[in-house]
């Protein structure tokens, strides 16, 4: 691992740190990238003590466009010799209640989930194409399976974001870079602490374990934990007239 | 930030409470825990303090089991300094600094203990007569107070206030952050020599002379055994060891669940306590042990608390000044062996000098923990044993304590007022509080 370079996008979420924290005990070489450029640093000291090659630390917002491109241009600077791979973990999930009160919060999560993850990964696509050889992860969620009542504007902007990856797939197939989309159910991060209803969280270290296995087999899709496909056939199978009137 | 409501207790699985939690990710949302919590708070370690320290029934904990990051490891002229964030655990630094020739000086009997509850704690190892205390190798604590500011304590500096947060059990406010002296060691091993010790007077007398003639030392003491085999038990000693072990990693086993109550018998009990003892030949033997085997022997069986069944067991920890330990330790022990349940090994350890925490449990003499499972008679006997710790000029330790009384704690703790009194400066309208500090009126009445 030591001569690729893995790009953390929103390195402060735990499942990304549990990510950088794996691959770094490998030697792996690590751009942190996200808004609390403090964590980041902190977070970078760490990695290296935990035996990364090099980390660098870059900032972003994914509801400035022009921080996107910024960040995309700063790669080359930091691209090793084995090239790039792509960890993508940010994303927005406000209250639904609070969205639906506030469309500009509404827009707000869009933006952060689904329009400023679509706008990076186009711009370092050419470079991953260059690559000829890279692993990208991206993380989307069950939510995007289907819009629900009690979280749609979140969940569309996670169905966004599997429908740009499909595409993305098949084109970075051309280069031999593999795409794995990874939907997770729920995860035990400050997203799902506290939150009723949560019955099992999917602990960082073990998803992080799970989503490096799969993308250096390059799968294409996956739930994490497994389980959660065969609960989501169920909700996807559900016919529309009865599934309009469930508050899930 | 939203809070989870969760069952607490501390590894002696009594008691237990209710109360909501805080799980912060990241340095910035600590802060918003103390801002959103209306009521009194405390920063939660591994929860691996046995009573209702790390409990806050009447308010929220603040679980720092997130912030475990490395921060920086450097060396100037012979001193190395290790910085971390405090829900770091202790293992997980030894992993990093053993293969690189450093260690930590002072571990207590669990690597799962964070850094935060290793000073909250002022906590002792196997080795205080050569190297004090784990407060005495803190460089410098970061602290969130009260008011929400962030302060930098240092014993130079600041030494009220780093001296009431050394051993202070989390009333002073959160540790974020500490910086670290470390020791240099030779190799990732410790030249380890076991001998029995056939009664109480042979074990003291081993113990007093491994003061000066080895860095570690610690007893294994049959706490079932009776009559002129009082006290006999396992005599280990240790220095660290110029050569190596080959490191297999160990197995991690586990007690799947609650063990049923007549596992822990007596009779069942008697019987490991002696297949221990006999374990070690006659004439004793010497081996060289990896550093975290000899330092978290009971590491290697996660959930072992589980061993005493869902009524959890309370842990026992005093020390006697050495000269009234022979008596005191006997008579603890008799109350003890009368009481009926039975307790696996005990474990006997001197302490040296005292340090300059407030709070802080060591003092020199010798110090017998054990543990007695819980039933109807363990308040009764706990208070016998606080009895007879305080007839002996002896304490209690808090790591352990979920039974003291507030007076006896008082008469342990000759310089409980100054750290009240300092504990009320720096959180002048008491925003930190335990189930613990409310039972012991640690802040004060
Ligand atoms: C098997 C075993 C063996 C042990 N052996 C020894 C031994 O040899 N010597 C010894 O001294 N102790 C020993 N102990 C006790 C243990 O070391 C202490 O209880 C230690 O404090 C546990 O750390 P923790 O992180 O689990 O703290 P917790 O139990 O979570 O908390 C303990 C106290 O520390 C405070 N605290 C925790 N984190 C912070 C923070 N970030 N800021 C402020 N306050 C904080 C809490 O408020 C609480 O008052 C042993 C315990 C076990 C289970
Ligand atoms: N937790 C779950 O159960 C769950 C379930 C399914 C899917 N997921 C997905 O998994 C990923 C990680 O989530 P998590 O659970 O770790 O939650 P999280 O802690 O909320 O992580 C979200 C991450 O996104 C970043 N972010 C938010 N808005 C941003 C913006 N405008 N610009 C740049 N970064 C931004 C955050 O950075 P800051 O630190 O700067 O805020 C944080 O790093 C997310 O994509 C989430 O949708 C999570």
């Amino acid at each position: 691992m030591a001569d690729r370079t893995w790009l953390i996008l929103g390195a402060s979420s735990p499942i990304a740190r549990a990510f950088a924290r794996l691959v770094a005990g490998q030697g792996a070489r690590l751009v942190l990238a996200g808004r609390d450029t403090d964590d980041l640093n902190r977070s970078a000291a760490d990695l290296r003590l935990r035996g990364a090659t090099a980390v660098v630390v870059e900032s972003f917002d994914a509801e400035d466009s022009a921080s996107l491109d910024a960040l995309a241009a700063s790669l080359p600077r930091h691209a090793s010799p084995g090239g790039l791979d792509v960890f993508l973990a940010f994303g927005l999930m406000p209250e639904q209640k609070a969205m639906e009160a506030d469309p500009a919060l509404a827009a707000r999560c869009l933006t952060a989930t689904f329009l400023g993850a679509a706008h990076l990964l186009l711009a370092i696509a050419p470079m991953l194409e260059a690559g000829r050889a890279g692993r990208v992860i991206v993380l989307g969620s069950v939510a995007g399976d289907r819009g629900r009542f009690s979280n749609y504007v979140y969940g569309s902007a996670k169905a966004g974001l599997a429908a740009f990856c499909s595409g993305l797939r098949a084109r970075l197939y051309r280069s031999g870079v593999t795409l794995t989309f990874a939907k997770p159910g729920f995860l035990d991060t400050g997203m799902t602490w506290g939150l009723p209803g949560i019955f099992y969280a999917e602990s960082p270290e073990r998803a992080a374990t799970t989503l490096l296995r799969a993308a250096l087999k390059g799968k294409e899709v996956l739930y994490v934990p497994g389980f959660w496909a065969l609960i989501m056939l169920i909700i996807r199978s559900v016919p529309e007239k009865i599934f309009k009137k469930l508050s899930i | 930030m939203r809070r989870k409501n969760l069952l607490l207790s501390g590894w002696g699985r009594f008691p237990s409470a209710k109360s909501d939690a805080f799980r912060p990710e990241k340095l910035s949302e600590i802060a918003a825990c103390l801002r959103d919590g209306d009521g009194s708070i405390l920063a939660r370690g591994a929860g691996r303090s046995y009573g209702d320290q790390a409990l806050n029934s009447a308010g929220a904990v603040v679980l720092t089991e997130r912030l475990d990051r490395f921060l920086s490891l450097e060396t100037e002229g012979s001193t190395s300094t290790l910085t971390v964030e405090a829900g770091i655990s202790l293992s997980a630094i030894q992993r990093l600094l053993i293969p690189r020739g450093l260690m930590l000086p002072v571990s207590p009997g669990t690597g799962f203990a964070t850094v935060g509850g290793a000073i909250a704690n002022d906590i002792h190892g196997k080795n205080h007569d050569a190297d004090g205390s784990f407060g005495a190798h803190v460089a410098w604590i970061d602290l969130l107070t009260a008011s929400g500011d962030v302060r930098r304590l240092t014993p130079d500096e600041t030494p009220r206030d780093f001296w009431a947060t050394v051993g202070g059990a989390g009333l002073t406010g959160i540790i974020l952050a500490a910086a670290l002296r470390l020791l240099k060691i030779p190799s990732n091993a410790v030249a380890l020599r076991e001998e029995r010790m056939p009664d109480l007077a042979a074990f003291l007398n081993g113990l007093r002379a491994a003061r000066a003639a080895a860095r570690f030392s610690v007893g294994w003491i049959d706490a079932l055994a009776s009559g002129d085999r009082i006290g006999r038990g396992i005599l280990e000693t240790a220095d660290l060891s110029a050569e190596g072990v080959a490191i297999t990693p160990r197995k991690a086993k586990a007690i799947p669940l609650n063990l049923p109550t007549f596992c822990l018998s007596r009779s069942s009990v008697t019987l490991f306590n002696a297949a221990y003892y006999h374990r070690i030949p006659r004439a004793g033997r010497q081996s060289l042990r990896a550093i975290e085997d000899f330092l978290y022997p009971l590491d290697a069986l996660a959930h072992w608390n589980r061993l005493y069944g869902k009524l959890g067991f309370s842990q026992f920890q005093a020390v006697l000044p050495d000269d009234a330990a022979e008596t005191g330790l006997r008579a603890l022990l008799n109350a003890v062996g009368q009481g009926g349940t039975a307790s696996f090994l005990a474990v006997l350890k001197t302490l040296g000098a005292e340090g300059s925490g407030l709070l802080s449990f060591p003092q020199p003499g010798f110090t017998l923990a054990l543990d007695l499972p819980r039933r109807a008679e363990t308040e009764a006997l706990l208070a016998r044993l606080e009895a007879i710790t305080l007839d002996h000029g002896g304490r209690i330790y808090l790591a352990k304590d979920s039974a003291l009384s507030a007076a006896g704690f008082a008469r342990m703790y000759p310089r409980l007022a100054e750290f009240q009194a300092i504990a009320a400066e720096m959180d002048p309208v008491g925003r930190f509080a335990s189930d613990q500090s409310r039972r012991l009126n640690l802040r004060g009445a």
